[in-house]
């Protein structure tokens, strides 16, 4: 390595100052400006117009209404949307609709992302182990992520409604009220809903991780006398780390965008708003309501909460 | 340096969000005398495409130059969105026959809307074709932005099997007074008859409400809207009257608290309903059923019970160039021989004045409508207020909160929301 560090620099040594100070200064200008490589830029550019035209733009003029007096209007109609500084924020932190829509999403990370993560790491550790039926396996943890979530509400409101397959099986034991119109029950079932239903994505995420562990590390530790609990524990766990930090991530990211299953699944947030998620009260207030800029300003405080928890989850996941 | 093209691309997006405003404006004048082909949008009800197509055949085999092109409204969560978002896209039809009352301050506080009154004799052609009822139709300014076409009287539908096998009158029922309803409710649960007593949506959406409060309490109040002059009428001993009877029903599991996936009533696993007459060819096959009006507390005779309207009118849209050509095409596509055969192949009622004896022929042979268009003379409409969907979305979730889950006492809930409705109407 310290050879190829060293052939690296007597490479730039000459190019850099090659030439003189006269023929220096007019590249140093466009290298400053364009960088070292300008064709990258032009590869760079669709996308980045693309990022630029469908989150740069949407999010810019989403934190300018929160900031207006703003509702949508047809072209050409004439009508005042006036700077209101932080009185969005103010109306949304004050609603109890809005807090408790929060505190919703709250409980449904602390059951989702836990479980997805664990279940995705144990099951893609016997997928990986599997020798027969590996690809059926596979396919059947992947078709719930790629089935419309509309569809497979059907099935669960089959299962779980109060005449539905899990209260027969239940019988006596089945709550009352019953799973969907219960205020302690209804979140913690969507939330193990989307984490059965996002599971075959996480699976895979792990099992390609897993490749990358060397056998050598399992086989090392085996000579050791380690159980195969304490290689999953002191082997598969670790290296995987990188993994399980996407993998929560990218759950919490999921959970936080939590709207199609409340809206479907538990009737537009009930029962007393108890399965609301901000993104559904963003959609009554923006869309029905007509008060885009209460639900930009909620949109907002949501990124921003996103933001926080994944860097948190960043923090404690991949330190060393 | 790596952050600075990203960080120019974000500029000039902001910049052109700050400058992003409305551009355009037509002249409203010009437009509003413009004459030329126009679009419709129709609703994607069977039975009123039908009626539309047929009604727009009708007009262009009469005008060459100014054809209508009709199409049903874009598949959306709801027709409201779907129009709310024309609207701010500039690409929102001529006319649609099928706008919600309930949307009509968000449409026209967007400017999506034309103040029919623009057009010579509006007012007198809409006042004289629906009666005093228009009344309920003017925007707080004072004009007509939508013009009253049908309603579709909400009503007691009742299952006459069911009813017989619970031991119950099926030809006269005793559903006037709350009482009689609850009896009859508990009878039908005990003796197994139906898994339900009735089955409103106990979901959340905004407008569930006017299928199980709003009837109700249009009947109980003599015809109380849900505010009156920006002021909550529902949180009055008539409004909490209702609300204790529904918790009533609910509370003994006569009404269910969990969706029903399809229609409870259709499906028989309910032993009433609560419909307006669109549902008539629906069930024709199904159920053998009867129509009684709302109850209320005292029982109210049926000649004067009111109820919600369930009305969809029909509104001009600004983004309409050939206005003139729109506001004829309103005026034939509402007219007599037009609200004859939409009654004819819906079963909806057409806003007029004195429906029964203007198709006395239809009514005769249909008897199943008679009582519809009787009670359609003593409708209730939405309130039209400014943050209308905002103040039935506040009680809805309160009523789902007290009367349906019980977590509230219903005063409390209705009188919270009440202050909440009183807020956003002054807003």
């Amino acid at each position: 390595m310290a050879t190829a560090h060293a052939a690296a620099a007597t490479d730039a040594g000459p190019k850099a100052g090659g030439g003189g100070t006269g023929r220096r200064a007019p590249r140093g200008r466009v290298a400053a400006v364009l960088g070292r490589h300008p064709v990258g830029l032009l590869l760079a550019a669709p996308y980045a117009v693309f990022v630029a035209a469908v989150f740069a733009y949407p999010l810019g003029f989403a934190i300018w209404m929160s900031f207006h007096d703003y509702f949508f209007a047809a072209p050409g109609a004439v009508v005042d949307r006036p700077f209101v500084g932080l009185d969005n924020y103010r109306a949304v932190l004050v609603d109890p609709q809005v807090r408790q829509a929060f505190g919703n999403i709250g409980v449904f990370l602390v059951i989702n992302v836990p479980l997805t993560a664990v279940l995705a790491l144990l099951l893609a550790v016997a997928l990986n182990k599997a020798v027969r039926a590996r690809m059926f396996l596979r396919v059947a943890f992947y078709v719930p992520y790629v089935t419309a979530s509309v569809a497979v509400v059907g099935v669960w409101l089959f299962l779980f409604n109060s005449e539905g397959l899990v209260n027969q099986l239940l019988g006596p034991l089945a709550p009352d009220p019953s799973w969907l119109v219960n205020e302690g029950l209804a979140m913690p079932v969507i939330a193990v809903f989307v984490a059965w239903k996002q599971l075959g994505f996480f699976i895979l995420l792990y099992l390609a991780a897993l490749q990358n562990v060397p056998k050598e590390l399992y086989e090392s530790a085996a000579v050791d006398g380690a159980s195969a609990w304490a290689r999953f524990r002191s082997v598969t766990v670790p290296a995987v780390r990188p993994a399980t930090a996407l993998v929560v991530i990218l759950a919490t990211i999921t959970g936080a965008n939590l709207f199609t299953e409340p809206y479907l699944l538990t009737g537009g947030g009930g029962p007393s708003g108890s399965s609301a998620s901000p993104v559904l009260v963003m959609y009554q207030r923006g869309i029905q309501q007509g008060q885009p800029d209460v639900a930009a300003a909620i949109g907002v405080l949501l990124v921003i909460g996103v933001l926080v928890i994944s860097a948190i989850n960043r923090r404690l996941l991949e330190r060393d | 340096m790596r952050r600075t093209i990203p960080a120019a691309l974000l500029t000039v997006a902001l910049a052109a969000t700050a400058g992003c405003g409305d551009s355009g404006g037509g002249d409203a004048g010009k437009a509003n005398a413009a004459r030329g082909p126009i679009t419709v949008w129709l609703s994607n009800n069977a039975e009123e495409v039908a009626w539309g197509k047929a009604m727009v055949q009708a007009w262009n085999t009469q005008h060459a130059e100014e054809q209508i092109t009709a199409q049903e409204i874009p598949a959306g969560t709801s027709s409201e969105e779907v129009i709310g978002a024309a609207i701010t896209a500039g690409n929102a039809p001529c006319l649609i026959f099928n706008t919600a009352p309930a949307a009509v301050p968000q449409f026209q506080k967007q400017g999506g809307l034309v103040a029919l009154d623009s057009f010579a004799g509006a007012t007198d052609y809409i006042t004289g074709r629906t009666g005093a009822n228009a009344g309920q139709y003017t925007s707080p300014d004072g004009k007509f932005y939508q013009l009253p076409w049908k309603s579709n009287p909400v009503m007691i539908f009742y299952n006459k099997k069911i009813f017989a096998q619970a031991g119950l009158d099926p030809e006269k029922p005793q559903l006037a007074t709350y009482d009689q309803f609850l009896a009859a409710a508990r009878k039908i649960k005990s003796s197994g008859a139906a898994q339900a007593a009735i089955y409103p949506a106990p979901t959340s959406e905004f407008f569930q409400s006017w299928f199980d409060f709003y009837p109700l309490f249009a009947a109980e109040s003599g015809g109380k809207q849900l505010l009156d002059g920006g002021k909550p009428q529902f949180d009055s001993p008539e409004g909490q009257r209702v609300a204790e009877f529904w918790k009533t029903l609910y509370d003994e599991g006569l009404a269910p608290k969990e969706k029903y996936n399809g229609d409870s009533f259709a499906d028989g696993k309910a032993a009433m309903a609560i419909v307006g007459p669109w549902a008539i060819s629906v069930y024709r096959d199904k159920v053998s059923w009867g129509a009684v009006p709302v109850p209320t507390s005292a029982g109210t005779p049926a000649d004067q019970v009111k109820t919600f309207s369930d009305a969809k009118n029909v509104a001009m849209y600004s983004a309409c160039q050939n206005r003139a050509t729109a506001w004829d095409v309103l005026k034939f596509a509402t007219s007599k021989e037009q609200d004859g055969a939409l009654l004819t192949a819906t079963g909806q009622m057409p806003l007029r004045a004195d429906l029964p004896a203007a198709y006395p022929d239809h009514f005769a042979k249909n008897p199943a409508y008679q009582g519809f268009a009787q009670q359609a003379a003593r409708t209730v409409e939405v309130p039209n207020v400014p943050n209308s969907v905002a103040i039935w979305q506040a009680f809805r979730d309160a009523y789902t909160e007290s009367v349906i889950f019980g977590k509230k006492p219903v005063s409390d809930a209705l009188s919270a929301a009440a202050e909440k409705a009183e807020q956003l109407a002054a807003s």
